[in-house]
């Protein structure tokens, strides 16, 4: 195989692949066809990690037209680093989607469902792999509407009006986002993101440029669902099938913060986003305020899907206040997160799931006694649940603790203090997991379960596992984000 | 074998203790086989490294980075040596005492009971051996997780209280102070590193310095410092045997461990006790002391009697610190393993009447020495331990904590000392007069004639209690090899 093409087909697979899986009829095909799919891209995504570290940034024409006339794509530490949390979620999550799915969601939409699945990671990993700013709008518009779709798809009548909230939401986003790419086009003549940065300095009147740093923003703290753009978030993880919740957990937010992280940085520059423009005054607060107020209400919540939702939007709030620092310490921290996160959330949902499948219920008061039922399910729901408070071993604890230092080493030791407290607020929703799975005694005439198929553990478990290992060896996932935010930051490597 | 691998040795064995009680669960005789044979190898593989810590080597061990020129690092040194003897040994008492308590009060869920305490075992001795800040911070974590279900055991509303509390004061101080102080130290000063003489001298101004002992000496939270006591009192509705091991030995003597370790080599003694602003110090362990003794005074319910003495008597260990020269130090030092001794015995003997006789308040204690000589017998010697007379342990920690702060002409400390050496007399002496010569003139009759509680547990007790006199009669031991710590 010819190694170069590799960045175009990352996108083009399952791009092709989802009118396939339509067209396969039997679900069970569709499933394993999207399995192999999702493999695939694994294995490619590996693979361009690795000669990206090894030989550096990438650059991929599209068609064979070069640049900035013709489309880039262009991949570097960071958006390969994405690319792989992408697809190592995705394979995970699809072998666990058989049984989920074959629960959650009624039988003739089956295919459709896969497919659309399919839609969705090829927006995600679109937006990650193109150097073009109309690219990652256009991707970002995939991968929304194929979102709303998988959402509306869940079980409960409610799940439909929280894909119409994230279609009014998502759109709005998506418009403003493209609002900026106009003007920033307007004034430039370019959408290449890498000529882009070199234009935007030598445009004379600088008034739209403001204005374009603003709607984008804005645009994108929407699909990041940062406080208080967030409101879309919590029904759509709620509502949404489990499979679904724990493959946007864990990935659609993730490529939110790094389109942040690359117009931020790349376009528009950390000199003019952090001293022209008060990116780090308006951000800083409100990460503060996510993660203190999204695990502040997470702990009012009896519905576990819900809850972690909520988690999400604290978790979100630290990957944004690492971006905040633009330094060294804080953007490692930051990206250290995104992948953390992605982990140890995707795990949670599919704990979640394999509750659901046993039990039909993800009240918190359907887990009494569960610890003893389903020990291996909840003993996954632990874990990461003690990865989202930050404890010593698991990944969570990392990425704190580059946050923390990176608040130190700025002198902003409220801001450390505030981190920590985060940790402590997400210590009481998890502690009121762990009492109702393990210390609270079944209700009596409670209908006995079993453990969830292996099926579904297995995926589980991987993603744990994940974030257990990258919490002892922090080697590889710390030096990928620590060369990444250098080269975000500019600083020779 | 060497002595890096004879470290990973001392925390497999507990660690893959627990993965087999796991899976023998359901056998309940295999179960108490394993720990009791668990307990044992991980003594065995503690007391192989004494030899050569004594002889004066550190042996050591690095596993892995967590970041540039941080590693997760082990380093045993003469104090990690007293503590993880002190807790290995401790823990095979405790298991023989366990097995009976556990049967003969017939509670739930032992698997998971013998599985959080191999893992509280395991982290306990991480902390001991741990060769960096970062480490021993991962294994304090540890620790505080494994032991919250032991506190939670009976899952009763109260007992889930009282682990909501424990876990809440513990973490929280850890998570705020602790681990601010920690990362500071490292944006600091760039190591973790426990150096002799400390990391911290000379590198940061001396403001810098007096809000990290602020952070560090709050921060461990299993030290008990008031205002952050609150949680051992809350702990005590777990069983019996969690209070003797994990809340009179392993979690409470790894919170003060730390705070010598950290005295010793994060800020160095010279630097504690030139440092005008770590005065504080001094009056907050002598105020624990005292105010925690007044409160044990009050307490009716026996646990919570011997928790409220706890708290008192960790601060002479603090104090011992906040004194900070030689003599002082080796007293803080041993009275970590005098303590342990004394306080443990006192917990299974409370457990003991619990289970003999069903009592948890001592205004229900009236002449049950008639009918439980051999415990009451043991809890005296325990209180005359803590006391500190001799011939007990407590009386040689108690005698160099004063020389220490002769040397400093400290009168104020001293005065702190004597007067807590009345208030334990206070405390405990009644509950012992009480059990032998029951107030009301006439002994009652007692029906039944003597009902101690079973063997096994009687066997435990007199251990300890016969290792309070041992301690006192041979101190040579401890001195030899805590001697280095403080350069006598």
């Amino acid at each position: 195989m010819n190694a170069g093409h590799l960045p175009i087909l990352q996108v083009a697979l399952p791009l092709i692949a989802a009118p396939l899986c339509v067209l396969l009829r039997r679900p069970a095909f569709a499933w394993a066809f999207t399995t192999l799919v999702s493999w695939a891209l694994l294995a490619m995504s590996i693979l361009l990690l690795i000669r990206v570290m090894a030989d550096g940034v990438i650059s991929y024409r599209l068609g064979g037209w070069a640049p900035p006339f013709g489309i880039e794509y262009r991949l570097d530490a960071v958006n390969c680093f994405v690319i792989l949390v992408i697809s190592a979620v995705a394979a995970v999550v699809t072998p666990y989607m058989r049984q989920s799915v074959a629960r959650e969601i009624t039988a003739p939409r089956h295919n459709l469902f896969y497919g659309v699945y399919l839609l969705a990671l090829t927006g995600l990993l679109g937006i990650a792999a193109t150097g073009d700013a109309f690219n990652i709008y256009v991707f970002m518009e995939i991968s929304s509407l194929a979102s709303y779709v998988l959402i509306g798809l869940g079980s409960s009548r409610r799940a439909r009006a929280a894909a119409f909230q994230y279609l009014i939401m998502g759109t709005i986003g998506a418009t403003f986002l493209l609002i900026g790419i106009g003007l920033l086009y307007m004034m430039t003549g370019t959408l290449n993101l890498a000529d882009l940065s070199l234009r935007v300095a030598e445009v004379p009147d600088m008034r739209p440029i403001y204005a374009a740093f603003a709607f984008i923003t804005i645009g994108v703290l929407i699909k990041l669902a940062l406080f208080p753009l967030h409101i879309w978030l919590p029904n759509a993880y709620t509502h949404a099938p489990s499979a679904v919740s724990a493959f946007l957990a864990a990935s659609a937010t993730k490529v939110g913060a790094y389109v942040l992280l690359r117009f931020v940085f790349t376009l528009f520059g950390p000199e003019f986003s952090f001293e022209r423009m008060p990116l780090m005054e308006i951000l800083m607060p409100l990460s503060l305020i996510a993660i203190l107020v999204g695990s502040g209400v997470a702990i009012f919540q009896h519905d576990l899907k819900r809850l972690f939702a909520y988690s999400s939007i604290g978790q979100i709030g630290y990957i944004a206040l690492g971006i905040s620092f633009a330094s060294t310490s804080g953007l490692t921290g930051a990206i250290v997160h995104i992948f953390n996160h992605a982990m140890m959330k995707g795990g949670i949902f599919l704990a979640l799931g394999c509750m659901m499948y046993r039990t039909g219920s993800v009240e918190l008061s359907a887990l009494h006694g569960l610890g003893r039922r389903m020990p291996f399910t909840m003993a996954a729901l632990i874990i990461g649940g003690l990865g989202l408070v930050g404890v010593p071993l698991t990944s969570g604890f990392v990425s704190k603790w580059y946050l923390v230092q990176a608040a130190l080493e700025a002198d902003l030791w409220p801001v450390a203090l505030l981190i920590l407290l985060g940790s402590l607020v997400a210590l009481i929703y998890v502690g009121r997991v762990i009492e109702a799975a393990y210390f609270r005694p079944p209700p009596p005439g409670a209908p006995a379960v079993r453990e969830a198929p292996w099926q579904m553990l297995i995926p589980t478990w991987i993603l744990l596992a994940a974030s257990l290992y990258f919490g002892v060896h922090t080697d590889i996932t710390v030096s990928v984000a620590e060369r990444g935010a250098e080269m975000l930051l500019g600083l020779p490597a | 074998m060497s002595g890096g691998a004879l470290i990973l040795l001392a925390l497999a064995i507990p660690i893959g203790g627990a993965l087999l009680l796991w899976v023998v669960g359901r056998t309940p005789f295999l179960r108490n086989e394993v720990s009791l044979v668990t307990s044992c190898g991980l003594l065995a593989a503690v007391a192989a490294l004494t030899p050569s810590v004594l002889a004066g080597a550190r042996p050591a061990i690095s596993l892995f980075e967590f970041a540039p020129g941080l590693a997760f690092a082990f380093e045993v040194e003469p104090l990690g040596m007293l503590f993880a003897l002190l807790a290995s040994f401790l823990w095979i008492v405790t298991t023989i005492y366990s097995i009976s308590y556990l049967s003969a009060n017939g509670e739930p869920h032992r698997t998971r009971f013998h599985i959080c305490f191999a893992l509280a075992l395991a982290s306990a001795v991480g902390i001991a051996f741990a060769g960096n800040m970062l480490t021993l911070f991962f294994f304090y974590e540890a620790l505080t997780l494994c032991t919250y279900p032991l506190v939670a055991h009976s899952g009763t509303e109260e007992a889930r209280r009282g682990a909501r509390r424990y876990l809440a004061i513990l973490l929280s101080t850890s998570i705020m102070l602790l681990l601010l102080a920690v990362l500071w130290t490292w944006v600091a000063v760039g190591t973790l590193d426990f150096r002799a003489g400390g990391i911290l001298a000379g590198q940061v101004s001396e403001s810098v310095m007096a809000v990290l002992l602020v952070l560090y000496v709050f921060g461990v939270g299993k030290a008990a410092l008031m205002p952050f006591h609150g949680w051992l009192p809350a702990a005590m509705v777990a069983p019996a045997p969690v209070s003797a091991l994990l809340h009179a030995v392993a979690v409470v003597k790894a919170g003060v461990f730390t705070i010598v370790k950290i005295a010793l080599y994060i800020f160095g003694l010279d630097a504690i006790r030139d440092f005008a602003s770590g005065e504080w110090l001094l009056y907050v362990a002598g105020a624990t002391i005292l105010i925690a003794s007044l409160i044990a005074l009050r307490q009716d319910n026996l646990k919570h009697r011997l928790a409220y003495s706890t708290v008192s008597q960790l601060s002479y260990v603090v104090l011992g610190v906040a004194i900070a020269n030689a003599h002082a130090v080796m007293g803080a030092s041993m009275h970590i393993a005098m303590h342990g001794f004394a306080k443990i015995t006192l917990f299974f003997c409370a457990g003991a009447i619990y289970t003999a006789a069903g009592k948890t308040h001592i205004s229900q204690l009236d002449g049950i020495g008639r009918r439980m000589p051999v415990t009451m017998g043991a809890f005296a010697v325990g209180a005359l331990a803590l006391i500190g007379l001799p011939p007990f342990a407590g009386a040689w920690s108690k005698y160099y904590l004063v020389l220490g702060s002769l040397d400093e002409g400290d009168y104020a400390v001293l005065a702190v000392l004597l007067v807590s050496s009345l208030l334990n007399a206070l405390y405990f002496l009644p509950i012992v007069v009480r059990a032998f010569f029951p107030t009301g003139g006439e002994p009652r009759p007692v029906a039944g004639g003597i009902a101690e509680a079973p063997k096994l547990q009687l066997v435990a007790i007199s251990i300890t209690a016969l290792g309070t006199v041992a301690l006192f009669a041979y101190p040579q031991f401890l001195f030899d090899l805590l001697r280095p710590l403080v350069g006598m």
